[in-house]
């Protein structure tokens, strides 16, 4: 038992770390491609650690939602949107927005980090239960079923404006 | 595994997109600056979900997590039809040009 939680820590930290810098690439890249590029790893990450916390089909969805459709969406973005100039001298607002960006971000993650150590502090995981797809669906077709017909309701309502507000006529 | 581990990664996240949002001109980088904002959020809803399940029968957190997933899609949708026509307008997706409001 202490063996699988060394591993799961390791693979924790190991993964968190990746993606702490894929995201700060993300975010400091000049090149939009690359950010879109450096975005799969963040989200893959993410995915990662939904299985650590034993939420397969969240995992699952993760990578067919966000990896499958998300990012081609963004590639797509950014091959309509390219501009002949090319985009990497502006890809950033200059000067004060950046230091004062940089200094509210590090702010807010100071006073998070405070608060989260301080609120949770000695809260432990205890035996984690591998959460069946079953159960989860269970739980969206009886609790959460008006959530999720509203839910199909908006998907269907983005589409038709998505076609609409794209649509060359 | 501690509850704190996810927490202060998902906060980390979301000061990075954070800041990704505020210093980004390209509209299609804001966007996934708000991309990685809405995962953070994701990962401690699963997280809350897992550490608060102590019997194994509460999957709240992961349908929460789906909604949050699901919506995010519908958002980057649209959100790249609007960057997609006011490129057409424009020629230009930077976001700090897009001052008709502006007194």
């Amino acid at each position: 038992m202490l063996a699988l939680l060394v591993a799961q820590n390791i693979a924790f930290y190991v993964i968190a770390a990746i993606m702490v810098l894929s995201a700060i690439r993300v975010v400091t890249t000049d090149n939009v491609l690359h950010a879109a590029l450096w975005l799969v790893i963040v989200l893959a990450g993410v995915g990662a650690q939904f299985i650590l916390l034993a939420a397969e089909f969240v995992a699952i969805t993760q990578v067919l939602v966000y990896l499958g459709a998300i990012i081609v969406l963004f590639l797509f973005g950014i091959m309509l949107t390219r501009t002949q100039a090319g985009d990497a001298r502006d890809a950033d607002h200059r000067g004060p927005v950046k230091i004062a960006a940089l200094v509210l971000g590090a702010a807010l993650l100071g006073l998070m980090s405070y608060a989260l150590l301080d609120g949770f502090r000695d809260s432990e995981f205890g035996d984690m239960v591998v959460q069946r797809t079953a159960e989860v669906s269970d739980s969206i077709f009886s609790t959460y079923l008006l959530p999720f017909e509203v839910l199909s309701v908006l998907l269907l309502a983005a589409l038709i404006g998505a076609i609409v507000l794209a649509r060359r006529d | 595994m501690f509850l704190n581990q996810f927490l202060i990664l998902a906060a980390v996240l979301f000061c990075i997109g954070l800041y990704g949002v505020l210093v980004r001109r390209n509209a299609v980088l804001v966007l996934m600056s708000i991309e990685l904002i809405l995962n953070s959020v994701n990962i401690n809803l699963v997280a809350f979900g897992a550490w608060w399940s102590v019997d194994g029968a509460n999957v709240s957190g992961q349908v929460f997590a789906l909604f949050v997933i699901a919506v995010a899609a519908a958002e980057v949708g649209v959100g790249l039809a609007l960057v997609l026509l006011i490129f057409r307008n424009r020629k230009s997706i930077a976001v700090d040009e897009l001052d008709a409001l502006k007194g």
